[in-house]
């Protein structure tokens, strides 16, 4: 095991565009974690004497004002902090969900397998995005909600993988042997199955975590996630797109932010993942 | 038995187990939605007693849940989505079919680029694998994926529409295909993409294979060996993905029609939301899934086309 991820590792050090989003991404982190240290100016704190003010590096506000007042550079890392927050949560329920839920169908098999398939076949069929909304309607906007339904939304890909991965070690002698000294279904599959489906699981997690924060700033850019006076990527975007031509700054501060983290996301999952599955090239 | 016969017989099948499928939505949907705490016509300051009576009789919602349902419903097999609480004067019908050619010209424009672009850029990176062009197609496609069409959409119009003065940023004239270019491009780039990535990794496989060597080998030139041999069966992840691309289509034309500002009906469906117009959501959802399951159908259809193993009498 240890061989392999060696292995691994010498060929995700060798991807040159992977490495670059790693460090990308660590130093968005990093910014996020000290921003409130290095910016003297709040993210809600309003400074009616620069109000929409252009960046400037000489000026208190590097990146510029909104039309508030408020610091564009704390704003934006308040939505980047928001963002990367609810794509790891979120990405972390839709594993343990996936990871339980297609263990079970995996190692389970025959009829309870094929139903619990079709539901997972039916679910994503709909366009979740809808439901989302919908369920806006009914219950109001609420940001555990919003949570809900996007980790409602991630699981289901995982679930697929975990049971494909659990489809192949299901006949292996280890099963077997667990099998045959009397243990029960529910413990073979949280101790023999589980740790063994883990580790190509979790290299499609990396890649969930970009999808879920695209939908969760969906979602704020159309007035349905964060609401004021937090700030997430998607809400500053959609402030942004508003007051492009007087003040493009607005839009290109946040836009530029998450595209940045987006595409880093996207690269480093990718490089991860063909660093750990080498028939693919 | 002749396949063509079959194909037709398992449409007219599948089309008829899509009406209970449908009915079961608008089912859901309805109570669901009367479920929920608030009405269309709570506002800022509260309406008189008599006034907000009078409103609810106007519009049926004083009449017992199932009353309401039997109207809706009967209403709704003639065409009729009801009238909208929030657009006074105007029937959901009449909002919807208003949007609709809009939104449908948009997304038909952005689905058909995605899928002639999205083949021929994948084609053209799997011939180049692991060269230049692959590796720039490629990357292509990983701005396209990861980027989301509400940044996309807005860093165009500031490039091309306020510092180039090329294009129109928002708008929308009958007929002027200018007004739609940059929309389109934002809409179609992540589903092209996605063709792309599909293509590359098909069409590099099905080249690997015996068969396409026999070709090359007995002489034939690579253009006829890959339109008459690799191409079909190349395409066959496309068309498993066209249902998610028309669904990724949709749930963008939502955003990019307002920021746009393209009269389509993607914006009824979050000012319904917000405002708790509870027909015009109702005839969104009705429409935006029965799309989707016709879609899903001629998919179904255009695999069993492409991919003659597939049997479609069992």
């Amino acid at each position: 095991m240890s061989a392999l991820l060696g292995d691994a590792a010498r060929r995700l050090r060798s991807n040159p565009a992977a490495l670059c989003a790693m460090f990308f991404i660590l130093g968005m982190v990093v910014l996020t974690l000290l921003g409130p240290w290095l910016n003297p100016n709040g993210s809600d704190s309003l400074d009616w004497l620069h109000v929409a003010s252009r960046p400037a590096l000489q000026s208190a506000h590097w990146f510029g004002t909104d039309r508030l007042g408020r610091d564009l550079f704390a704003r934006t890392l308040e939505g980047t902090r928001v963002s990367l927050a609810v794509g790891l949560v979120a990405s972390a329920v839709s594993l343990i969900v996936g990871i339980g839920y297609g263990a079970a169908a995996g190692y389970i098999g025959g009829r309870t397998d094929h139903a619990m398939m079709r539901i997972i076949e039916i679910l994503s069929g709909l366009p979740l995005i809808f439901f989302v909304i919908f369920l806006t309607v009914i219950f109001g906007r609420n940001e555990y909600l919003l949570f809900l339904s996007i980790g409602a939304v991630g699981w289901l890909t995982m679930a697929r993988i975990v049971r494909g991965q659990t489809l192949s070690i299901r006949h292996r002698e280890f099963i077997e042997a667990a099998v045959a000294s009397g243990a029960g279904t529910a413990r073979i599959i949280c101790r023999h199955v589980i740790p063994n489906v883990i580790g190509p699981v979790v290299v499609y997690a990396t890649l969930t975590v970009p999808q879920i924060i695209m939908l969760e700033s969906f979602l704020s850019f159309l007035g349905l996630g964060i609401q004021e006076p937090h700030a997430s990527l998607g809400t500053l975007i959609a402030e942004g797109a508003g007051e492009m031509e007087a003040a493009p700054w607005m839009l290109l501060v946040p836009g530029g932010f998450l595209a940045v983290l987006l595409l880093s996301l996207n690269v480093f999952g990718d490089g991860l993942r063909d660093a750990l599955d080498a028939e693919e090239r | 038995m002749d396949r063509l016969a079959a194909m037709r017989r398992y449409f007219l099948t599948r089309l008829a187990g899509a009406v209970p499928t449908l009915f079961i939505i608008v089912t859901l949907a309805f109570f669901l939605i009367r479920a929920a705490p608030g009405g269309p016509f709570d506002q800022e300051q509260t309406l008189p007693v008599e006034v907000m009576a009078n409103l609810q009789k106007a519009y049926g919602l004083d009449q017992p849940v199932w009353t309401q349902y039997g109207h809706y419903v009967g209403a709704l097999l003639h065409g009729d989505f009801g009238p909208s609480f929030r657009y006074k004067d105007f029937s959901v019908t009449e909002l919807i079919g208003q949007g609709l050619p809009v939104t449908f010209e948009l997304g038909s424009i952005a689905l058909a680029s995605a899928l002639i672009l999205g083949v021929l850029i994948g084609i053209f990176a799997a011939l180049r694998h692991n060269r230049a062009g692959d590796y720039a197609a490629m990357s292509l496609a990983v701005v396209g994926v990861a980027i989301p069409s509400f940044v996309v959409l807005p860093f165009l119009g500031l490039l091309f529409g306020i510092y180039l003065h090329w294009l129109p940023v928002a708008g929308w004239e009958p007929a002027s295909i200018r007004h739609l270019i940059l929309p389109v491009v934002a809409l179609a780039l992540p589903p092209l993409a996605v063709i792309a990535r599909l293509v590359r990794a098909s069409m590099l496989e099905v080249l690997r294979s015996h068969y396409i060597r026999t070709a090359i080998a007995k002489g034939l030139p690579l253009r006829t060996v890959i339109l008459r041999h690799a191409l079909r069966p190349a395409l066959l992840p496309v068309a498993s993905y066209l249902a998610p691309a028309v669904a990724s289509i949709m749930t963008g034309s939502l955003v990019v029609e307002s920021i746009a500002g393209l009269p389509g009906i993607g914006r009824y469906m979050v000012q319904g939301a917000l405002n708790r117009d509870y027909t015009l959501v109702m005839g969104m959802v009705i429409i935006y899934s029965a799309l989707l399951i016709v879609m899903g159908l001629l998919v179904d259809l255009l695999y069993a086309w492409l991919d003659p193993r597939v049997r479609l009498d069992s």
